[in-house]
């Protein structure tokens, strides 16, 4: 038997009896970082391609989330601070060893990117739209003339933030649920994922329906193949490890991990898309919805269930 | 230059008054502690093994709070200290996140806050509040690079521990047992 008690008292807000620094905001923010990352990889994946024309709702429409999910997000991460007023000094320094602040600096170059790729399908989103200022009209015939290069560095930067979305945990030693180098393909993964969903929401296009839920369905396989690598590794691991998949397995998390998650949020919207291919009629926007739903609880339970690991000693 | 703290677990007899004696100087706010004394019993009755830790931050070599903080606020000071500066903090709780020993937590007024192994007090050639007052003289503090400092003689001809090393931290408090 081994117990341990705070003979002298401590009952720290946010940390005893368990660690719960991190609330609602930061799996929020992580959700629509991923779901950013998702949309803008595929907008600048078939840009690139040149099937700019095939997918309109792709390269054209979902776009338009992405900024707003940013945004968004960062508002949630502003929300989180606790130092509000201090949070310039992210931009005063830069240190690479820091996951949040690389994610940060990635999050000031992606969020403009986003905008600047929005803005230049203005005109053709709306075609009443008029910028008023010349240097605006000339600032966007810039873009679209070299937008395939613009493609390039946000394929390039939308994968950056994809993976910091689960690097920002996996760089927590301290706890142990997170401290896995799978964190960051499988946050990938599950954000493209995400993104590819409310691109398909929006898309009206038959064809270019079917060619996301097709890539769809392959990262949700490699998704579902990832969190089975993660459990194993964890069952292979140190106590402290096998003390936070317990969490998984029988423990606290269990019921809403493997049915919000990995059943309504993977199995199930990838059964009801397949399905769809083969013919059948499935209301358009439930896997969607399904997987966002997912994306997002699997965040939210993560974040939850790493604080509450941590090393035994 | 390297400042340490051994703190002899068969000495310690929970009484708490270095957890007061921190709260008092350094003006932590109510409800909130630097440092904490934990009891743990181990064994089955009636073979049972006692002991009284006094914890703190670890000041660790390898700090992972320091190296996670996106903006520099945490850091490691002259002597391996490790501070908060607090006009830098943003209170993001990266650094909370990454303690193994939940050594830091968030001020009511936003920054993060822990133990400064009272680098003010240190600074003027003194020991840390809690070392001072310490009624069986169980805590120990000094130059681990000086082989005639409190600390040095302390662990030289003991049996110590630190807390999780296999976190990788290489922390900086010696529990001799």
């Amino acid at each position: 038997m081994k117990e341990e008690l705070f003979v002298s008292g401590r009952n720290i807000p946010n940390i005893d009896p368990y660690l719960n620094i991190w609330h609602w905001q930061i799996p929020l923010y992580l959700f629509l970082g991923g779901l950013a990352a998702g949309v803008l990889f595929f907008a600048g994946y078939f840009v690139v391609r040149g099937k700019e024309k095939k997918m309109q709702a792709t390269v054209k429409w979902a776009p338009i989330i992405a900024p707003i999910a940013l945004v968004l997000g960062l508002g949630a991460l502003f929300w989180d601070l606790k130092h509000k007023l201090y949070f310039w000094q992210l931009y005063t320094t830069i240190r690479l060893e820091s996951p949040m602040g690389w994610g940060a600096w990635t999050l000031m170059i992606i969020t403009p990117i986003s905008f600047v790729w929005v803005a230049s399908y203005m005109k053709e989103i709306f075609p009443w739209w008029d910028w008023k200022f010349k240097f605006l009209d000339k600032f966007e015939a810039f873009v679209i003339k070299y937008r395939v290069y613009l493609a390039w560095v946000m394929m390039i930067y939308s994968i950056i933030l994809g993976v910091y979305t689960g690097i920002l945990l996996s760089a927590f030693n301290a706890r142990p649920l997170w401290n896995t180098s799978i964190l960051g393909p499988l946050f990938l993964v599950s954000g493209f994922s995400t993104g590819l969903a409310a691109t398909i929401w929006i898309s009206k296009d038959e064809k270019e329906r079917k060619i996301l839920s097709r890539i769809d369905l392959i990262f949700i396989f490699v998704e579902l193949f990832l969190i089975v690598h993660l459990f194993m590794g964890f069952l292979a691991g140190s106590e402290t490890a096998i003390e936070a998949a317990r969490l998984f397995l029988g423990g606290q998390f269990t019921v809403s991990f493997w049915v919000f998650v990995v059943l309504l949020g993977l199995i199930f919207p990838a059964t009801l898309e397949t399905l769809e291919l083969w013919g059948y009629h499935v209301p358009k926007w439930l896997p969607s919805a399904l997987i966002l739903f997912g994306g997002f609880m699997f965040r939210f339970i993560m974040v939850e269930a790493g604080q509450i690991t941590r090393y035994l000693y | 230059m390297r400042y340490a703290m051994a703190i002899d677990t068969k000495k310690c007899v929970g009484c708490g008054d270095c957890v007061v004696a921190c709260q008092t100087e350094n003006n932590v706010p109510h409800g909130y502690c630097r440092d904490w004394i934990v009891e743990r019993v181990d064994g089955t009755y009636p073979s049972l093994d006692l002991e009284f830790r006094s914890e703190r931050c670890n000041h660790c070599d390898n700090s992972p709070c320091v190296r996670c903080c996106p903006t520099g606020a945490s850091h490691i000071e002259d002597g391996g200290i490790v501070l908060v500066e607090h006009n830098k903090c943003i209170g993001c709780g990266a650094c909370i996140q990454s303690c193994p020993y939940d050594a830091r937590y968030s001020h009511p007024e936003g920054y993060v806050d822990k133990c400064t192994f009272c680098i003010h007090r240190v600074k003027k050639g003194q020991n840390p509040a809690c070392v001072e007052v310490c009624p069986t003289k169980c805590l120990h503090f000094g130059d681990l690079d000086d082989p005639n400092s409190d600390v040095s003689l302390a662990i030289k001809d003991r049996k110590w521990k630190v807390l999780a090393p296999e976190a990788g931290t290489k922390p900086q408090l010696y529990f001799l047992t």
